[in-house]
């Protein structure tokens, strides 16, 4: 057996905190979401527990499906994204997480295209545009992270001298603007649509019912509470108190997110991916360029 | 006989043989066993010249003289055919060439010794390694190819003696060409390789096949310009055409800066970057075997191959900002117009042209983390495209075409063609195959050494990658209920090396430390001294990415055993309630069935290719005249 | 457990309705009644509904989609009519090419009354609905574990 240091137990512990966890976050998120959506429109709202009860209910459903390999790629989907978020909360290489996440994405997307569907599959495209256009930034945060504390791994980036908020602030923005494709809000929730819009019916999740919509909502719960996290590694330092700044960072950006979804219709597919690449281009090269002169300039 | 020596002169023997025999049965077997014993040569190579850090060869003079007579025989003879084809251009770019390295042989080239003239290290064993074993693989699925290709094709006149003749001609050629350390060795392999590619290209004998094989030769005679104009400089400035030793003075303070703009652009023209990308497209109309052989895992190579040689005198030089610059946007750019095209080959050809930018950008940043990234992508691209073309070949010959949209439902159609491609794709770019974990190096290589643009190029580059390659994927995955049924013409040749390259594929990324331990490094040690960074990826990144891949594997296949026999209702699409009986109809506004069709995207509204080609080739030759002017103008000054 | 009860997704058809009701069942979702309190949602797609609202009589052309639609839905599924023309064909049952009301097609399993049918009444129906979902997904259950011993059995019956 491997032995292990203090600090790596404490990785490899919270790695399965995460795990265990993340369900109750990210559906317990969901349902404030929905909450206070529902606010948002003058409407009561459904209970916060409503996410677990639709989930648990999917599960009650009988299988349906238009073949089998569709649900094959979701559970394929499901088991990398909690890998995925098992790597960022064990403190592994964000670059690495990234490529995890898009591998996870992939088969996703994969399921969607195997149900052979037209409704799944103009979703499925959809949401490879909206990979298309957020990947960069994506990219460009991660490589802030390391030009400002040096490091790709989020366990050295969590005990930086300094919060990488003060040398990324641009970065910060940018990321916050791709964060709607990631989190599927309005104006950019064009593969899934939510809510009462049905043009693609319901898009990409168009051709799954009973358990394997359970494992996408599930899924998904494990994403927004790494995305999360990641908005809050901006904000953390050395530290430990800096976690709780974080987190309460993040969760006003959630507001926001929830505040945008409300306000905004959803744009055509040529903007969604010119305006990311753009912030992309713009934010993310200025930040990295103004550290390139810093790094110079010592 | 030393195995450097008979990988040289080997291939020639099967290339007469082949071209005398008509018989199949005789042609095949001879294809077989040479491609064993180049491979094995080549094996045989690696092992023999391990352990020496580099082996160096002394020749006879007479070499020299049957090299300048066989070329200027090939000039001649590519003279009378552009004559009769009143192609002009190439009339004027072959007689200036020609003439100019005569005279420079003839003349003050006698005075110029040369004492290595072959000259073996890490890079060039790699390139032995690739060119010997997946060159191998691609001429033993050509046998099975040619033979349905023919079958298929009547039109076409069968000149297959002709063809092995070339292919292992080049085989021979591209042993030449990496191993050679006198410049004019090597500009005579490089040569013989466009004139392969020329006569290859060809092979069809239609106009078009025609028009695009002298715009290859063309463009590539134009970067053997280059070449002779780098040898003319320094044969007749530094009274040397030893590669080696040229590039040693320039690392001690020698201005070699025109000879290795002059070698950098030969290396550019070679390797299809903008705005000379449009031969390699071009070059697709050649059966599938050259496309994978020539155009993808070897000859290409030799252009990123030559850059890689130069990397360390490029590195925070004018020249190396102009290669960094036009591989960055070559890799973006193919990436973006990648998306446009369902001609299978023609998104592998931009994803080729594209993929060689990206190595082309790591050999100018010149670092030794750039070197290893490029390096490592140079290997992962043959393997991975090299599967991807012989697949695409197969697929046509069962499809009737090669138009990505008619691979809908190919795991339906034809799984184990669908899971081969489905490898090759992962292969070129999902997180635990390699040429990701290159791309990733390269990332980190650029950001080391201060390269924000590329940085940028490179992110936006991959992410049109990442749309592309998933949505042929899509197609493939897409299940059918009512399979049509097709012909399955595989023969044993193609099956063989397509199984050998997939299996590769996989391998390569379990087996990507110990490649860099035992053929990167040593490299990078012997060129960059003791501060050459090792492999860039950590033990733990590396232990995570194999977990990844063993998840890859084994998670489907439980799952696989897991659902096999579970039952589960299965439903048709939805259709807005409009369905027939299965998932090919629906009901149209006048009651009649119609069919049912998914296509992809192709926005080539949104990405317009051709202006994005013709502006981003127009940037490309302003960045190369740009820096050319810098450095005349910093000679003269 | 009564999850279903809790999370009942809806997918509503507009048979041959003049569109009165279909006014009232997305006056459900707006702030005045807000279903979403019960964990009502409009999904629009069958394989995601439990509940199959219909409005309007069944036409010969719309037969064969309502019966896909309801073909596609997982089970335990309910089907409820909205209004008198999806119960009887209400005002139009005698034109020419309508069949009637829903159950021409489908068992229903609630009838809402009313022209238009009120919202309130429309809510009532959903609840009602719900009651009988949980009676099917019980019987599903028990048909399942009955499937489970049922091979055992004729095995048993086959060999005295």
């Amino acid at each position: 057996m491997i032995l292990l240091n203090a600090s790596e137990w404490t990785r490899v512990a919270t790695g399965i905190l995460y795990v265990l966890l993340a369900p109750l976050f990210g559906g317990l998120l969901a349902g404030v979401d929905r909450r206070i959506t529902a606010r948002m429109q003058g409407r009561k709202g459904p209970p916060i527990l409503q996410p677990f009860y639709d989930v648990l209910k999917l599960l009650e459903k009988r299988r349906v499906s238009v073949n089998k390999l569709q649900n094959f790629f979701i559970v394929l989907f499901l088991v990398f994204l909690v890998f995925t978020g098992t790597l960022f909360f064990s403190g592994g290489d964000l670059l690495l997480f990234i490529f995890a996440f898009t591998l996870a994405a992939i088969f996703f997307i994969s399921a969607a295209y195997a149900a052979n569907s037209p409704y799944s599959s103009i979703g499925a495209e959809r949401e490879l545009l909206q990979m298309m256009a957020y990947e960069p930034m994506v990219l460009l945060t991660a490589v802030g992270f390391y030009m400002a504390n040096g490091s790709f791994k989020v366990s050295d980036l969590v005990v930086a001298p300094r919060p990488a908020i003060l040398l990324i602030p641009m970065i910060f923005l940018g990321f916050c603007y791709v964060l709607t494709f990631k989190f599927r809000k309005s104006p950019f929730d064009l593969s899934t649509s939510h809510h009462g819009h049905q043009e693609i019916v319901k898009g990409i999740t168009t051709e799954f019912s009973g358990a394997s919509l359970a494992w996408i909502e599930i899924a998904h719960w494990y994403e927004s509470t790494f995305l999360i996290a990641l908005i809050a590694l901006f904000f953390v330092w050395s530290n430990p108190l800096s976690i709780a700044l974080g987190i309460g960072v993040a969760l006003l950006v959630y507001f926001l997110e929830i505040l945008v979804d409300n306000t905004f219709a959803r744009v055509k597919w040529q903007l969604a991916i010119r305006s990311a690449w753009i912030v992309a281009g713009v934010f993310g090269f200025l930040n990295l360029l103004a550290l390139t002169l810093m790094r110079g300039g010592k | 006989m030393d195995p450097v020596y008979f990988l040289l002169l080997f291939p020639l023997l099967p290339a007469v043989l082949l071209l005398l025999v008509r018989n199949d049965k005789v042609r095949t077997a001879t294809v077989w066993a040479s491609a064993l014993i180049v491979a094995a040569g080549s094996v045989w190579m690696a092992i023999r010249y391990y352990s020496n850090d580099f082996a160096l060869f002394d020749s006879h003079e007479n070499v020299g003289t049957a090299m300048m007579v066989l070329k200027t025989l090939f000039a001649v003879a590519v003279v009378v055919y552009a004559v009769r084809r009143r192609r002009w251009w190439i009339v004027g770019l072959v007689v200036l060439q020609e003439a100019a390295s005569l005279w420079f042989e003839l003349a003050p080239g006698h005075q110029v010794d040369v004492p290595l003239n072959l000259y073996v290290d890490k890079l060039s064993l790699t390139m032995v390694l690739i060119v010997g074993v997946i060159g191998s693989l691609i001429v033993l699925y050509s046998v099975g190819y040619m033979r349905n290709y023919h079958k298929q094709h009547a039109e076409i006149k069968d000149r297959r003696p002709m063809f092995y003749f070339v292919v292992f001609v080049f085989l021979s050629a591209m042993f030449g060409l990496v191993t050679s350390n006198n410049l004019q060795w090597m500009y005579f392999f490089w040569e013989v390789t466009t004139l392969c590619s020329f006569l290859l290209i060809g092979y069809t004998g239609t106009e078009e096949a025609k028009r695009n094989s002298e715009r290859a030769l063309g463009m590539n005679l134009l970067g053997g310009l280059g070449f002779v104009g780098a040898i003319l400089y320094t044969g007749l400035t530094m009274h040397s055409v030893d590669l080696r030793h040229i590039l040693q003075m320039g690392l001690s303070g020698w201005d070699i800066m025109i000879p290795v703009m002059l070698l950098a652009f030969a290396g550019m023209v070679k390797s299809a970057q903008l705005p000379f990308s449009s031969w390699l497209l071009g070059a697709m109309v050649a059966p599938t075997p050259t496309s994978a052989l020539l155009h993808s895992s070897t000859m290409v190579k030799a252009g990123v191959f030559l850059l890689l040689r130069l990397a360390p005198v490029l590195s925070g030089k004018p020249a190396g900002t102009m290669v960094i610059l036009v591989g960055g946007i070559t890799f973006l750019v193919g990436s973006i117009v990648s998306i446009t095209h369902s001609d299978a080959k023609k998104v592998l050809a931009y994803s080729t042209v594209a993929n060689l930018g990206l190595v082309v950008a790591c050999a100018g940043v010149g670092t030794s983390e750039a070197v290893w990234a490029g390096f490592l992508l140079m290997i992962f691209h043959a393997v991975a495209k090299s599967l991807m073309f012989l697949s695409v070949g197969t697929i046509e010959h069962n499809l009737h075409s090669r138009d990505i949209e008619d691979m809908h439902g190919l795991l339906s159609k034809m799984p184990m063609m669908a899971i081969l491609i489905t490898i090759g794709i992962a292969g070129m770019f999902l997180a635990p195959f390699g040429m990701l974990i290159s791309k990733w190096a390269a990332m980190k290589a650029f950001i080391d050494s201060n390269n924000v643009f590329i940085v940028l190029l490179l992110v936006f580059g991959s992410s049109a990658t990442l749309f592309f390659w998933t949505k042929w994927l899509g197609k493939i995955v897409a299940v059918l209920n009512h399979i049509e049924p097709v012909d399955k013409n595989f023969t044993v040749e193609e099956i063989v090396s397509l199984v050998i390259h997939a299996g590769m594929t996989s391998l390569m990324c379990i087996l990507f430390p110990v490649v860099s331990k035992f053929l990167i490094e040593p490299y990078l040690f012997y060129v960059f001294g003791p501060a050459a960074t090792g492999n860039i990826i950590s033990q733990g990144n590396i232990t995570v990415m194999t977990l990844m891949l063993g998840m890859v594997v084994v998670i489907p296949a439980a799952l696989y055993l897991f659902m096999h026999g579970r039952k589960e209702k299965i439903v048709p699409a939805y259709m807005a309630g409009a369905n027939t009986d299965d998932n090919r109809f629906f009901v149209d506004a006048h009651q009649d069935p119609k069919r049912m069709f998914l296509t992809n995207w192709y926005m080539q509204d949104f990405f317009k290719p051709e202006l994005l080609l013709k502006i981003s080739g127009v940037v490309c030759t302003l960045v190369m005249l740009t820096v050319v002017a810098m450095t005349l103008g910093g000679m003269l000054a | 457990m009564p999850y279903l009860k809790k999370s009942p997704w809806l997918i509503h058809y507009d048979g041959s309705s003049c569109n009165g009701c279909d006014i009232e069942v997305l006056a459900c979702l707006t702030p005045v009644y807000d279903v979403e309190r019960f964990g009502v949602v409009n999904t629009g797609n069958p394989k995601h509904a439990d509940l199959f609202l219909l409005t309007g009589a069944i036409n010969e052309q719309n037969a064969p989609v309502v019966r896909n639609i309801y073909e596609q839905m997982p089970d335990p599924k309910v089907v409820i009519a909205v209004g008198i023309c999806a119960t009887s064909g209400g005002i139009f049952r005698e034109c020419y090419n309508i069949l009637g009301g829903v159950d021409k097609v489908l068992p229903v399993d609630v009838y809402v009354s009313g022209c238009a049918a009120r919202p309130e009444a429309i809510i009532d129906g959903v609840v009602k609905a719900l009651s009988i979902l949980e009676e099917k997904r019980a019987a599903m259950k028990a048909a399942r574990r009955a499937a489970r011993k049922a091979p055992a059995a004729a095995v048993e019956g086959r060999n005295p």
